[in-house]
């Protein structure tokens, strides 16, 4: 995968940030983000079975979030920092390599 | 010098934010407090104060605008009432999570149905919940005090909540009395310029409020609320420490007249604190003992002071203009939590009453006090009684 056009953001804000409640939870850093993670609410989750897999990038594309990236051989990883649980993914992929499983913690 | 005007609460409470020089008032005229954005947009209008006057087409608009002046870094001031106060409910509690602190001036009134204009504190009362401090005033010269003490408190950095004044429609929102202005330099003094450091409006240093709140932080931002509450305990005696150093008018949280040695203690909030003096005044000549406790502090609940206060006697008699229903007052339900873990606690007697502008008459209290020294004498009573009600046309 490419890097990021924005390492450099990221690094910065990863640096600065700190989760300190603020009060009236005021966000004083932009792009804070990337650090704050959104994927805490999921009831499903996407478990990939890479052998299925045909690299179509129909999850990747579709994924609203998006929290799929692509690995150094171009398969699809799933941030569960950043996903949902929506199954859009799951929905798409044409080989089922990706069903959706209960999470359990 | 402090010149003494004779006014109406709404015109006090005028004055106050006069005093307190807000930046921004955004106000929808309702009865009994309209009068509060008139005489303000007469100051406005004169150049007696430097401020936006927002006209509004509701009070949902009047306290989102007042929000999003708060959330930019200035001084806000309203005023409304029951249906008012109601309509604005959704906008509290984002006020009060967003820790802004905006001060409301309410004229307390009933809630519909049926229409009723006049006053009781079910407005306010029903807005417990939403995290705004909240004061009550016995009188005029208390509504202008206490929305000079509100913005102090309110805008403290332990505390960054917004505050309600109360003050009962009619009785004192349209009554005159003597009420002493103090000196526009030493309000300055007191209050000095609100200068944000957490929410405000600036280009160079863009800042994201009212965000999302994922399940993972939003249980710490409902905290920080409850905590600034219990902070502005302490920042409240403070506050009303430095008001009486300047300004020589002595507030607490629970004010208490003549419990020294009281069998019985009546507790009440606003007017009705006025009234309740007068009778226990009375029952004292004839020796009956008897005192009184008004409550100006109702939210953050003045916890410690009621634990002290119910020491000093065998039956708490509470009088709310108010009701939770199938339980009592919601002063009942605070005191009994108060005192639920109490080793020794007095008798806990509940009264509705003055509802929707009735009057509560001697009358009305000597009804109260029959059935509170039943509970006094270990005989059987109610826990909550409505007094004054008009059973013959029930
Ligand atoms: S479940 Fe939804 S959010 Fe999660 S990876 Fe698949 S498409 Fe993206
Ligand atoms: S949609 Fe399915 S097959 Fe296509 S890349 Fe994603 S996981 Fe692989």
């Amino acid at each position: 995968m490419a890097e990021s056009p924005f390492k450099a953001d990221i690094e910065r804000v990863q640096k600065e940030y700190s989760e300190k409640m603020t009060p009236g939870a005021i966000v004083y850093l932009p792009g804070s983000s990337v650090v704050n993670k959104t994927g805490s609410w999921r009831v499903f989750m996407p478990e990939f079975n890479r052998d299925k897999c045909v690299r179509c990038y129909l999850c990747y594309i579709y994924c609203p979030e998006p929290a799929i990236y692509l690995d150094d051989e171009n398969y699809p990883v799933f941030d569960y920092d950043y996903c949902k649980g929506c199954g859009i993914c799951a929905n798409e992929c044409p080989t089922e390599a990706i069903v959706m499983v209960r999470e359990t913690k | 010098m402090p010149i003494r005007k004779v006014m109406k609460a709404n015109e006090a409470a005028a004055w106050a934010a006069k005093l307190a020089k807000p930046k921004v008032i955004a106000a929808f005229p309702i009865t009994p407090s309209t009068l509060v954005p008139e005489k303000i947009s007469e100051f406005v209008a004169d150049g007696e104060l430097d401020a936006e006057f927002i006209k509004v087409e509701s009070e949902h608009s009047a306290i989102s605008a007042c929000v999003g002046a708060s959330a930019a870094g200035v001084r806000t001031f309203t005023a409304t009432a029951s249906q008012g106060l109601a309509l604005m409910h959704e906008i509290l509690f984002i006020a009060a999570g967003m820790r802004l602190p905006i001060v409301i001036a309410v004229g307390n009134r009933a809630l519909s149905a049926p229409i009723n204009i006049w006053n009781d504190w079910q407005d306010t009362i029903s807005e417990r919940d939403t995290g705004w401090l909240q004061f009550y005033a016995e009188n005029n010269q208390e509504a202008l005090d206490l929305i000079l003490i509100a913005f102090k408190v309110a805008e403290d950095e332990r505390v960054l909540l917004p505050a309600m004044v109360g003050f009962d429609a009619f009785i004192l929102t349209h009554t005159v009395e003597p009420v002493e202005i103090p000196d526009q330099e030493l309000v300055d003094e007191f209050l000095g310029e609100y200068m944000p450091k957490h929410a405000y409006l600036d280009p160079a240093k863009p800042i994201t409020q009212g965000a999302l709140g994922f399940p993972a932080h939003y249980m710490e931002a409902r905290y920080g609320v409850w905590e600034a509450n219990e902070n502005a305990k302490k920042v409240i005696d403070e506050v009303f420490a430095e008001f009486e150093k300047k300004f020589g008018r002595k507030y607490q949280k629970i004010e208490e007249y003549r419990t020294e040695d009281a069998d019985i203690i009546f507790v009440t909030m606003g007017s009705l604190a006025g009234t309740l003096k007068e009778y226990v005044d009375m029952l004292r000549e004839k020796g009956v003992k008897v005192g009184a406790a008004k409550i100006t502090v109702y939210r953050p609940f003045p916890t410690e002071e009621v634990r002290e206060l119910a020491k000093k006697t065998k039956v708490l008699a509470l009088l709310e203009k108010n009701v939770t229903f199938s339980v009592g007052g919601a002063l009942f339900q605070d005191f009994s939590r108060a005192l639920v873990n109490e080793s020794e606690k007095p008798k806990i007697v509940d009264f509705i009453l003055g509802l929707g502008g009735r009057d509560v008459t001697f009358k009305d209290l000597d009804e109260a006090l029959a059935i509170a020294q039943k509970a006094l004498t270990g005989e059987e009573f109610e826990e909550v009684n409505w007094i004054g009600l008009r059973k013959e046309i029930l």
